[in-house]
């Protein structure tokens, strides 16, 4: 008994030598958090890899890439609380709940922690500023004028939307309507929905083909739907007639860019969200920049943002990505 | 079914009863070596408010443990207790939507968590279904109606004095969640070191067919430690979705093997029969310790699983090489 407890306790305390010696000394440095929904995600790892580069370009900088292993809100709280223990400098979350952070969050705030949300936002008072990696009209823009590039000449092009009540797709495609001024000799000719299903989205987008024989584009803005059109189209032996195109994954669509089934799409750029986010950060933690309506604040190589007046800004374009981009990005998300 | 030795609970002389009372001590020591090994670790541990936030990393799960050491005890598992979590807390956030005020909330949750507690009972006792099994289903069940209620939407908008359950310090740093969690722990090593019902769990699970001709009523007994379960998951959702203030069908993902993991760390036999709350309570806080400890350090989650884990097998192994050095 005598002997087994001193080994434990000696193993114990070896630990606690080896932890010690472990833990890095760079206490002079700005440390910004990045915290993630999960860990292991490679969307959120592509983003830490942003954040990264930015670190790097600023100097002076640590960046601490953390976040729970399943996507709970609860698991996000013992990361935070932690943080907030070791007081770090700023804390960038991509909330896996819009309101269950705010009570730590605002904990974080009080004790002079800067906190942003990035991604997937947090409620109001839980932070100083909300990074969207786009906004509603950019995308509105963006998915008919990746149709549009593809048809110097004007041409029929149909939507394959998510569900009826899919508030965010048809936001996006109400915006589309308002800039189709812009895009002359673009007719959108119908509207369906798939229901986000793949097997019913596959089914509206070969009925699409059936009802408008001459069409140039189907434009997806639903990463279900835009995967189903690319094989449908494929598998009616349309391809270089119907490009499909509108919002995908590039891990899901490398296969349709591959086989000329969709020319291009789009989607928010990881790295570049990490990358921003860590710019707001480090300005908002060192009083280059303050969080109020209206502030404009430079986020380096992607640009400038400007708060609106809920302290949110859009990031910029949803990426386009093609057949000379889709090898880096298809093994990332 | 079961080939260890069991030796009939004599519980002062019982030699096994002598190595549980060591493996606590064993087991206090680690938690202080781990807390000693923090404060040298990271400058930041030994803070009052710091530590403060680090026991919401094992209150709620805690209080789950301590029914769900009982239930092993008693020779059975409840798998289900982190969907009853997600369950009761759907329950509660539907009310809220209707306008449920606190009480009413309260009084949902802990149903709830009563109603799917009694389910598991009637299944397992009632049909003589072997609960592992019966569990896992009800693991699906419960939380597979919570995630077709809300699916990838949340319930919010609690009211203010609910967010006390979760969010509400008694005095100073200490949380109404710390104070539930003393009480709770006090009333299970209560029950089972004092009680009849708790030298009852003993005998079920040292010999369910002796207990049986010992008078004991080994199918309501154990109807009743799933009622508990039930109703301490209830408590820990109601804690839980106070603290959050929002109800997701994801909440409490992973609780039921980390709540296993507690109770097992605490020297509760697997096999059951044997085991105190007292050890859970160590377990509770060497646990909490060591996450909260890598936490500050940050240690990726995936890695203190890694840990967490290695200690499990490590408390399980242990007293197994013991005995293999000591027959040498």
């Amino acid at each position: 008994m005598q002997r087994r407890t001193f080994t434990k306790l000696t193993a114990g305390l070896s630990l606690a030598a080896s932890l010690f010696g472990t833990t890095a000394m760079a206490q002079d440095d700005m440390r910004i958090a990045i915290v993630v929904k999960a860990l292991g995600i490679g969307f959120f790892e592509a983003a830490a890899e942003g954040a990264e580069e930015a670190a790097a370009e600023l100097g002076g900088v640590e960046i601490i890439y953390t976040g729970p292993t399943d996507t709970t809100a609860e698991g996000q709280i013992e990361v935070i609380n932690a943080l907030i223990a070791q007081n770090v400098d700023a804390i960038a979350v991509s909330a896996n709940d819009t309101d269950a952070l705010v009570p730590t969050l605002k904990r974080a705030m009080q004790r002079g922690i800067t906190v942003i949300s990035w991604d997937s936002g947090v409620a109001e008072d839980g932070r100083q500023v909300h990074l969207n990696p786009s906004s509603n009209a950019l995308i509105g823009n963006m998915i008919i004028k990746l149709a549009a590039d593809h048809l110097p000449d004007g041409g029929d092009v149909a939507v394959l939307s998510a569900t009826t009540t899919s508030t965010n797709q048809n936001i996006w495609i109400e915006e589309m309507n308002k800039v189709m001024g812009n895009y002359p000799g673009i007719n959108v000719v119908g509207t369906v929905y798939g229901d986000d299903l793949a097997d019913k989205s596959y089914r509206e987008a070969q009925g699409l083909m059936q009802s408008y024989p001459d069409l140039d584009a189907i434009i997806a803005p639903t990463s279900v739907g835009i995967v189903a059109a690319a094989q449908a189209v494929a598998d009616a032996g349309k391809i270089g007639e119907v490009n499909v195109t509108g919002l995908g994954l590039p891990s899901e669509m490398a296969g349709a860019i591959e086989s000329g089934a969709s020319q291009s799409f789009a989607i928010w750029n990881p790295i570049d969200l990490g990358y921003s986010a860590t710019m707001i950060a480090h300005a908002l933690a060192s009083g280059a920049a303050t969080a109020e309506p209206g502030a404009e604040i430079s986020i380096g190589r992607v640009g400038t943002i400007t708060l609106d007046e809920t302290n949110s800004a859009a990031m910029a374009d949803p990426f386009v990505y093609d057949a000379s981009n889709i090898e880096q990005f298809k093994s990332i998300f | 079914m079961n080939t260890t030795v069991r030796s009939i609970p004599d519980r002062l002389r019982s030699p096994f009863e002598q190595r549980l009372k060591s493996w606590e001590s064993l087991l206090l020591l680690v938690a202080i070596a781990i807390f000693v090994a923090n404060s040298f670790a990271s400058p930041y541990f030994l803070n009052a408010w710091n530590l403060s936030d680090a026991t919401f990393n094992f209150t709620e799960k805690a209080m789950i443990a301590f029914a769900m050491a009982l239930l092993i005890i008693s020779g059975e598992i409840d798998l289900s207790v982190a969907a009853i979590i997600a369950l009761a807390s759907t329950a509660m956030g539907a009310a809220v939507q209707m306008g449920v005020g606190t009480p009413g909330l309260v009084f949902i949750g802990l149903s709830v968590g009563l109603l799917c507690g009694a389910f598991n009972g009637i299944l397992v006792t009632g049909m003589g279904l072997p609960s592992i099994v019966v569990t896992i289903g009800t693991m699906s069940l419960f939380r597979g109606i919570s995630f077709i209620v809300l699916g990838d939407q949340a319930y919010g908008g609690y009211p203010a004095s609910f967010s006390y359950f979760g969010q509400g310090y008694v005095w100073w740093v200490i949380s109404f969640e710390f104070v539930l969690f003393a009480i709770i722990a006090v009333i299970y090593a209560v029950l089972l070191r004092k009680a009849n019902f708790g030298r009852a769990v003993y005998a079920i699970g040292n010999n369910p067919t002796g207990a049986m001709f010992s008078g004991i009523r080994v199918q309501r007994v154990k109807f009743i430690l799933f009622l508990l379960t039930g109703l301490m998951s209830g408590i820990a959702a109601v804690c839980l979705t106070a603290r959050l203030g929002s109800t997701r069908p994801s909440i409490a993902t992973g609780w039921e093997l980390e709540i296993v993991t507690m109770v097992v760390l605490g020297g509760v036999s697997i096999l059951g029969g044997s085991g105190t709350i007292v050890g859970v309570v160590i377990a509770a806080f060497v646990m909490g310790l060591v996450t909260f400890g890598l936490g500050l350090l940050n240690v990726p989650g995936i890695v203190m699983s890694i840990v967490i884990g290695g200690l499990l097998i490590g408390v399980i192994a242990l007293p197994r090489l013991w005995t293999m050095w000591r027959s040498r």
